[in-house]
């Protein structure tokens, strides 16, 4: 138990189906934004990064559903859905 | 052409939908649940547990052959400093005696098998369909929009989950306030039975639960949580999104990891799989953070209500999410007698909700958000009572120190008044 798994590692145990679009997105010209950047910190599944220009980078794929960036960034930053239905994580134990 | 129109549309096949559904069904409703998951529970997660002695009598016959993990016959909590932890370990006869009061589950498959009995009663069931808005018709809901169909009903019950799309289209409440909410996030490691059983001193079919408070996150409001499943453990963190956002910057996925490499909890999952990793919002906002609980031809349940709490020694969610879809469901029958679906008339189950256990305890526990929203249990305790003890227990080349003079040196004037201070905060708790 010494090595920590990562979080790739972790997320590729779930179970995920293919979405036709992201369902949660970065509004357009808020990549700089402060309230986005608590995205960075409290993503449990580590989805949003900031990189060297100081813009918060966001991918869809591991998306846990959980809800957490759209409480703490704000829905003026991001724009949130649920995946259609079918779509996204799927728990088989939850 | 006549549309068809259901008694009711319950959004969300969760404990909270489905014990709406089961209830209604049973009384002869034409009941459609819709749930964006390709099964019920495919978006669900607890900690977890389900206490069932609240619940118990609203679906009795429910109990027997539900697929419930281990019944918690151990009551267990760590105050954990940064090299240090106390672990108290309750187990008593109340415990272990029928009727249990409560069970490990999983929801996944929980959930699933909820959904199979609601069906059994009547009530039709449609996964993998996202519900993306509602029809409201001169103020008054009357149906969803789910996959560009528009689908019609004496009722909505919004019963999905936290975030409540359906209850913010129906303008019952806003995006909300992180101050009112955790995230935890979890592992379910799988091991053998009878290692778990071994490990935790555990017979055949018992259970136990343990909560980890303080150095597991890093001083912010929140805990660590491992329950015993049949053949698994979910060990997981559960922390405020306030507290996430601000202070200390910790990114949330590494409070698990660390608290994995703990010596307390390493030893505990030693040899076991990670077979998934999943995360969930949690309302635990209290009495003053619940969302409006009706509308006119619309309730709301479980989760998206806000019904779920937090004080401390028990975390409660699934069975308040339970008993609301149960309440919504006698609300709806109320309102059917009646011949109208208004707010006024679905009042009733605000009514219903405040004669119940729910919102008594909602109102008992109304302080305990703030009480409990006390750095000082999460850092200056734990360290102070795990270095009592270390003193208490240490034995070094000279002699040892008076026991009494010992424990005092830490309970300076300074610190018996600020101790004064927090306890007269949670004796409203």
């Amino acid at each position: 138990m010494s090595e920590v798994m990562g979080l790739k590692a972790k997320l590729g145990l779930d179970v995920f189906k293919p979405d036709t679009e992201p369902h949660i997105r970065i509004k357009p010209g808020m990549e700089k934004d402060p309230r986005l950047k608590k995205a960075v910190l409290v993503c449990p599944a580590g989805l949003y990064t900031l990189n060297d220009a100081g813009e918060v980078e966001f991918t869809i794929d591991g998306c846990l559903e959980c809800g957490t960036c759209r409480l703490a960034c704000g829905i003026e930053v991001l724009e949130w859905n649920y995946p259609s239905g079918g779509a996204g994580v799927q728990f088989r134990f939850g | 052409m006549e549309v068809e129109k259901f008694d009711a549309i319950i959004v969300g096949a969760g404990l909270a939908g489905l014990a709406a559904a089961y209830t209604l069904a049973q009384e002869g409703l034409e009941v459609l649940v819709l749930e964006r998951g390709d099964y019920a529970g495919a978006k669900n997660v607890t900690g977890g547990r389900l206490y069932l002695n609240p619940i118990r009598d609203m679906f009795p016959d429910l109990w027997k052959k539900a697929p419930l993990e281990r019944f918690i016959a151990r009551e267990e909590v760590a105050i954990v400093a940064k090299e240090r932890s106390l672990t108290m370990s309750y187990c008593g006869e109340d415990l272990r005696q029928e009727p249990y009061q409560s069970y490990s589950i999983l929801r996944a498959k929980f959930d699933r098998w909820l959904a199979k009995q609601a069906e059994r009663k009547g009530a039709m069931l449609v996964t993998k369909s996202r519900v993306d808005d509602v029809i409201i018709d001169n103020g008054q809901v009357v149906g969803v929009i789910a996959g560009g169909e528009e689908l019609h009903a004496d009722v909505v019950i919004a019963c999905d989950g936290v975030m409540s799309l359906v209850a913010e289209k129906a303008g019952l409440r806003k995006p909300g306030n992180p101050r009112d909410f955790a995230v935890g996030f979890k592992e379910v490691i799988e091991l053998d039975p009878t290692v778990i059983e071994d490990r935790f001193g555990l017979n055949g079919n018992e259970g136990a639960a343990r909560l980890y408070m303080g150095e597991v996150t890093k001083g912010k409001f929140g805990g660590g949580f491992l329950y015993t499943n049949k053949e698994s453990l979910s060990l997981g963190i559960v922390v405020g999104i306030k507290d996430l956002m601000e202070g200390e910057q910790v990114q949330a996925p590494s409070l698990l990891d660390d608290f994995k490499q703990r010596p307390e909890v390493a030893s505990l999952i030693r040899g076991g799989q990670t077979v998934e990793y999943s995360a969930h919002v949690i309302p635990e906002g209290g009495l003053k953070a619940l969302t409006k609980l009706y509308g006119n031809g619309i309730l709301v349940a479980g989760d998206a209500a806000g019904l779920s709490m937090n004080i401390g020694v028990t975390v409660r969610g699934m069975e308040y999410a339970m008993a609301s879809g149960y309440l919504a469901a006698q609300a709806v029958l109320k309102a059917r007698e009646a011949g109208q679906y208004s707010a006024s008339q679905l009042a009733v189950y605000e009514l219903l909700l405040k004669d119940s256990f729910v919102m008594k305890d909602f109102q008992n526990f109304k302080d305990a958000p703030a009480a409990l929203d006390n750095p000082r249990f999460f850092t200056v305790y734990p360290e102070m009572i795990t270095t009592m003890m270390s003193e208490l227990y240490a034995v070094g080349a000279g002699p040892k120190e008076r026991i009494y003079p010992t424990l005092k040196k830490h309970l300076t004037i300074r610190e018996l008044w600020d101790m004064l201070g927090d306890l007269r905060k949670v004796r409203k708790i």
